[in-house]
């Protein structure tokens, strides 16, 4: 491998690993967020004896995310210092606002969700929770952003040395393709916290334990991973095909293994891409579907990838279009599944339905498969560009920085995330077996002073 | 003009987290020293418990200033300094990791595992923040105008015209920033606890303040040597003795207040540190990366900088959030302020 393939591996591995976490903590966020809200609304403690037990592994999570991001930052200097030199004057923007708007405002109400409980009292602790929803979302908003500017750049001029200026801050933060992309991450985030809510609690009422709380996990994770799982492809997953349909045409032949422009184009379902003889092997296929699903008309042309030269095609096609059919397929999954789990739940029948609880559980590992795979659709369909039409990943990558160093580093990263991702597993598992309701929790936090009584 | 002004802001940024950060890293530094019991160790980890990840925040955001305001420093140090910042990133991970997890698991195995770590982290990285500073201040080998180098871990530890990250005085620096935090560390734990392991702080402290006040003039005296742009910057401007004033006076102050007053001793040693730091920054002005080989090829504030109109913007989000964020820290340090309370019940 040459110094740009391990530079791209580098981040591929780093950043695909970081997300791992990200996406359950700005989901949870927002489910605790829900129940916080129940117990201030009832007045029912159970609510809240579940927003703590999802505070702790809410925490596990976040701490993972904020150690594996540090070095998504750094990796755009490290690693990718042409790129940062061209394009840092725009995309610092995001970035630096991520940090000024977000993280601070996170950490900083993080100690108090997960400490303050007993000082703040109930609407000061829901405020808590509130803060920390609105930084993590905040947070994807503006790291969304960054990576749509990549995809479709806008409100940029040249400077004199070649160098990127942002003439329109607006339009940077304004992107519609930012707007859709984020809509659709975020219900993904949503999706993925929802699985792993549905699929705790179907552990929960298998194993016959903690079974109150079963019941509350099942209901929050299948009504909420039900509705994430529809917004999903409709609107946003299905908005967000169009703008690449727009912005990046070959992206789109490339995701859908369509070789050929044709009208009235077909949808392949399944198969597999033979990139040298330009053909889909054994596929399976919805006739004039692409073109619908893209305009809306079954007889539309869909541009194949024969209608662009071959240096624009993205680098790694079947990659892409098994990312994307995974994608699809998964999502469709999640609608069927919960969609039979809210038929059941609404008829009282769910809590008995032992099959479906097992199903439930098991499902829990797909939504980060999904996600995960998602996110390869968005950046390997961006290549060979690494700001699209503007400047390509072979131009960006770090030209002092040898494939040597770069291997020393990524190997490095390998074993250390191997260690974390054991780690991770092990305490989640751990404060899962627990359960809630045990009062058990970090215990080292001091104990905030009551308001009022503050003194520096 | 513009390009000044967020010179000095992310300057500010980073100060922030040298001081903020800094009392946590130190407190890891003398961990396994100034805390010997069960207890004694969870009052540590518990003083920095809820602000340490707030304190590296001003890491993260002031790599992301330093990133929108100065990308093409960003784009040559980053990448110039690669294998140490990747260390540096594999120290933060191992560090973070030991906070969080050490009181999750009752177990005689677990603890001190994650208590070394933390420790060992700790130590390391403010020998390579140090290091870093000394980096800097020293210069690397730019020779045309791309801003590309590319440094070796080491190579005959001299600081001459084909450097290492690591030689005789970055090594020196480290010690330097090693000392005071060590110092910074055992004022803030002094501040946070009472009892026996006060004690034990303050004499931590006081050691920690005789290395530094040995090692801050033979650093300052390697420094001039080393880069001839400080003695000039304070030649031109005699105003900018002010910063080496204030480190005179917070160190001054690190050693009279530590058993008078707590508060004052651990303000003291942040006024240390903001002294040193300025009195850098002030000295390599206009310099932001200097060059060992040619002093032509020097990064400086003005030709590293964004263009104008993307920092004029870039001023306009910038100080509200600045704004908001000095709020957030002043209501956390308020909520956590005062001496460290365990539990009764222990567990």
């Amino acid at each position: 491998m040459d110094a740009l393939d391990l530079h791209r591996l580098h981040f591929a591995f780093t950043v695909t690993f970081h997300y791992l976490f990200p996406q359950l903590t700005m989901g949870l966020a927002l489910l605790i967020l829900v129940l916080k809200t129940m117990a201030l609304r009832t007045g029912n403690e159970h609510y809240n004896e579940a927003a703590r037990f999802w505070t702790k592994i809410f925490a596990i999570s976040f701490g993972m995310g904020v150690v594996t991001g540090i070095p998504m930052e750094f990796q755009f200097g490290t690693n990718w210092a042409r790129f940062s030199k061209a394009a840092g004057g725009v995309i610092g923007h995001t970035l630096a606002m991520e940090g000024m708007y977000s993280f601070f405002l996170e950490s900083s109400f993080l100690g108090l969700l997960v400490f303050g409980e007993k000082a703040l009292g109930k609407i000061g602790h829901w405020l808590a929770a509130f803060a920390v929803w609105l930084g993590a979302w905040l947070s994807g908003y503006l790291i969304v952003a960054t990576d749509a500017w990549m995809q479709r750049p806008i409100g940029y001029t040249r400077g004199p040395g070649g160098e990127l200026v942002l003439s329109d801050w607006w339009s940077l933060i304004f992107n519609d393709w930012a707007f859709w992309q984020y809509a659709h991450t975020m219900v993904g985030s949503v999706i993925t916290a929802a699985f792993v809510v549905s699929a705790t609690g179907a552990f929960y009422m298998l194993s016959g334990k903690h079974l109150e709380y079963a019941r509350t996990f099942l209901r929050l994770g299948v009504i909420s991973g039900f509705a994430a799982s529809v917004l999903a492809l409709f609107p946003t997953g299905d908005t967000q095909g169009q703008l690449v349909a727009k912005h990046q045409p070959v992206a789109l032949a490339a995701m859908e293994g369509h070789f050929e422009t044709a009208a009235a184009a077909p949808i392949a379902v399944i198969g597999q891409p033979d990139v040298e003889k330009r053909r889909l092997d054994n596929p399976l296929i919805v006739p004039g579907m692409l073109s619908f699903i893209t305009y809306k008309r079954w007889s539309a042309e869909v541009k194949g990838l024969d209608a662009f030269p071959q240096d624009l095609w993205p680098d790694n096609i079947p990659l892409l279009y098994y990312s994307f059919h995974i994608m699809v397929g998964l999502g469709t999954i999640f609608i069927a599944a919960t969609g039979v789990a809210l038929f059941f739940l609404w008829r009282g029948w769910l809590y008995q339905a032992k099959p479906l609880l097992w199903l439930l559980m098991l499902l829990f590992p797909f939504p980060y498969i999904a996600n995960t795979a998602g996110w390869m659709t968005a950046e390997l369909g961006r290549q060979p560009w690494l700001i699209y039409g503007l400047m390509r990943t072979s131009e960006g990558a770090s030209s002092n920085v040898s494939a040597g160093n770069a291997l020393f580093t990524l190997l490095g990263f390998m074993g250390l995330y191997t260690l974390l991702g054991l780690l991770f597993v092990f305490m989640v598992w751990r404060e899962v077996e627990h359960g809630p309701g045990s009062g058990h929790g970090p215990r080292f936090a001091p104990q905030p002073k009551p308001a009022g009584g503050a003194e520096v | 003009m513009l390009a000044v002004i967020w010179f000095w802001l992310v300057a500010f940024m980073i100060a922030m987290y040298v001081v903020l950060d800094g009392f946590d890293l130190g407190a890891g530094i003398i961990h396994l020293g100034v805390a010997r019991t069960e207890d004694e160790r969870r009052t540590v980890i518990k003083s920095i418990g809820p602000v340490w990840d707030g304190n590296e925040v001003w890491l993260v955001a002031g790599g992301g200033t330093l990133y929108f305001a100065f990308p093409a420093l960003y784009a040559s140090s980053f990448s110039g300094f690669y294998l140490p910042l990747m260390i540096v990133l594999w120290l933060l991970i191992l560090r973070g990791l030991s906070i969080e997890f050490r009181n999750h698991i009752e177990h005689p195995v677990w603890k001190p595992l994650w208590d070394t770590i933390f420790m060992g982290a700790s130590a390391l990285l403010a020998i390579f923040f140090g290091a870093a500073l000394g980096n800097v201040v020293r210069g690397v080998p730019l020779t045309d105008g791309s801003g590309d180098f590319f440094l070796p871990l080491w190579t005959d530890f001299q600081p001459g015209p084909n450097p290492g990250i690591l030689d005789w005085y970055t090594i020196l620096v480290g010690l330097l920033a090693f000392l005071t935090l060590t110092q910074h560390g055992a004022l803030w734990v002094n501040l946070k606890t009472g009892g026996e392991m006060q004690q034990r702080s303050v004499r931590i402290a006081r050691a920690a303040w005789y290395g530094v006040a040995v090692l801050t003039p033979a650093a300052t005296i390697a420094s001039f040597a080393i880069q001839p742009r400080l003695a000039r910057s304070f030649q031109e401007s005699p105003g900018g003795a002010v910063f080496p004033v204030l480190a005179i006076a917070g160190l001054a102050g690190a050693f009279f207040y530590p058993k008078r007053d707590e508060l004052r001793a651990f303000l003291a040693s942040c006024v240390f540190i903001l002294g040193l730091l300025t009195s850098a920054v002030f000295g390599l002005f206009p310099y932001v990366l200097p060059s060992v080989t040619d002093p032509a090829a020097s990064l400086t504030v003005h030709n590293a900088a964004a263009p104008e109109s993307g920092l004029r913007i870039g001023l306009i989000w910038f100080l509200p959030a600045l704004a908001l964020t000095t709020a957030y820290f002043t209501f956390l340090y308020r909520r956590f302020s005062g001496k460290v309370q365990l539990e009764e019940s222990g567990h």
